[in-house]
């Protein structure tokens, strides 16, 4: 059986998350300590919220270490929603703040002024391949293009890389980062345990990293 | 694009279903096996509304919410009786996605800004209960549709989302159960006040009525009784709105 730690650090949607890999068949570990990060096989990193509040609970427990020193090890992680924005070098929401630098980038506000798009972004949208076959063995090896997935987020994330963007998801003028990759860090601006069975998936293909 | 989300009225561990926010009549199966039912269906989204929390502060709605997420995997909003920043959080931490304060928004407005800046705007929801007056003005009432106050629904909403709000999920009492449509003339209002998505309910006794009140401006609509005494389901929802060209219909 898949073991996978989920990092809780007090930014909610825990429950939600457990259950999806639960529902998979994975041992859940909720891990709140530097040596559960770094001895764990899959890890997690959730959360809701705005980008300081994430980055100061981390931080004030002592956890980007054990993330970071987690990442040498070559196993997969997989940050979501906010937990994916933390993984970037930077965030904007409110102030200035640092992130976990994992892949570099930064993480800004979506425009307030397209039309047909609402901020905060609640909604399903349509996930896209930005290459061919750049999902060859990633989380999205079982996923067809341009399938479903559910978002609620206001900021985005923007890779200074290209090669580091593994989806884009249309809002308006822009075409964002809704997952990231680099190596066996990885990340989805969208919620995989709230996509019904495009989200379970997912997971699974996570697992099978 | 456009939700179309199943809205689950539950008092204790019952699901119930009411006119104009009274007079509860419980149905017959737990509010869970509803809610796995929508899902299949293919609901968007689920909304969770502890009838009687603000009037009695019960809280077996944190067990309900539980035991969904053991098998519906599509985002879940809990509203009913929050008052505090630590009620909002008991209720994500028992594995809601989302918020919806009503009766406390009206009497402590920071309350938003508070819930707002902790755990993102995202996640809270401002829930209004609309009434039209003698007058033909939009009041906001509270308490579940018992108190009623002189503040007008579309400057309550422009506040919400000043506030910090990032959804509004208005409910229109007089129409609240009714079956018989949807305030097209209150929704397009309160969608044209604010940016922010805008979730109406109450008086979908028909698949067009929703696709009406999303085609005058709703973001999503919710829909209960229709759906608990199964005269619609929401794959006949989605499917009229598509036929409406107001959604696209996803595999």
């Amino acid at each position: 059986m898949k073991s996978v730690s989920i990092i809780d650090y007090g930014m909610s949607n825990l429950l939600s998350i457990c259950r999806a890999f639960e529902h998979i068949g994975a041992k859940v570990n909720i891990v709140t300590k530097y040596e559960e990060i770094i001895h764990s096989d899959y890890l997690v990193l959730p959360g809701v919220g705005a980008f300081p509040d994430g980055m100061n609970e981390l931080n004030s427990r002592k956890l980007p270490e054990g993330i970071h020193e987690f990442v040498k090890t070559g196993k997969p992680l997989l940050g979501v929603c906010l937990g994916m924005q933390m993984l970037l070098s930077k965030g904007f929401e409110h102030t200035e703040t640092l992130g976990l630098n994992l892949i570099e980038g930064e993480v800004l506000a979506l425009p307030k002024d397209e039309l047909n798009f609402k901020v905060p972004n609640i909604n399903w949208h349509e996930v896209i391949e930005p290459s061919e076959n750049k999902w060859l063995n990633t989380i999205f090896k079982e996923t067809p293009n341009n399938s479903f997935f559910y978002f609620v987020h206001s900021y985005f994330a923007q890779p200074k890389f290209e090669d580091n963007i593994l989806s884009k998801t249309n809002f308006g003028r822009l075409n964002f980062a809704s997952a990231i990759q680099k190596n066996n860090v990885m990340g989805t601006q969208f919620h995989p345990e709230k996509s019904g069975k495009n989200g379970l998936r997912l997971i699974e293909s996570f697992l099978e990293f | 694009m456009k939700r179309v989300i199943a809205r689950l009225d539950v008092k204790g561990p019952r699901l119930v279903k009411g006119i104009h926010l009274e007079g509860w009549r419980f149905l017959p199966k737990t509010p869970n096996e509803y809610c796995y039912e929508y899902y299949l269906q293919g609901a968007d989204e689920i909304i969770y509304i502890d009838a009687v929390a603000s009037l009695y502060g019960r809280d077996s709605i944190k067990d309900i919410i539980r035991k969904t997420t053991e098998n519906v995997f599509i985002p879940i909003t809990v509203g009913g009786g929050i008052r505090t920043l630590e009620d909002a959080y008991d209720i994500l931490r028992s594995g809601a996605d989302k918020v919806a304060v009503c009766s406390q928004a009206v009497k402590t407005p920071h309350l938003i800004s508070e819930i707002a800046n902790k755990f993102g705007n995202q996640c809270m929801v401002v829930s209004i209960q609309a009434k039209k007056d003698v007058n033909g003005n939009y009041k906001v009432w509270y308490d579940v549709a018992r108190e009623k106050t002189e503040i007008d629904v579309i400057e309550w909403a422009q506040q919400a989302e000043e506030l910090g709000a990032g959804e509004i999920l208005l409910t229109d009492i007089d129409a609240e159960g009714m079956e018989r449509g949807m305030n097209l003339d209150l929704i397009n209002k309160v969608s044209q006040a604010v940016k922010i998505p805008v979730i109406v309910s109450g008086g979908v006794g028909k698949s067009i009525d929703a696709s009406n009140a999303l085609a005058n401006g709703a973001d999503a609509v919710a829909i209960a009784k229709a759906l608990h005494y199964n005269k619609l389901s929401i794959s006949d929802i989605k499917q009229e709105a598509s036929n409406q060209n107001l959604m696209y219909v996803y595999k």
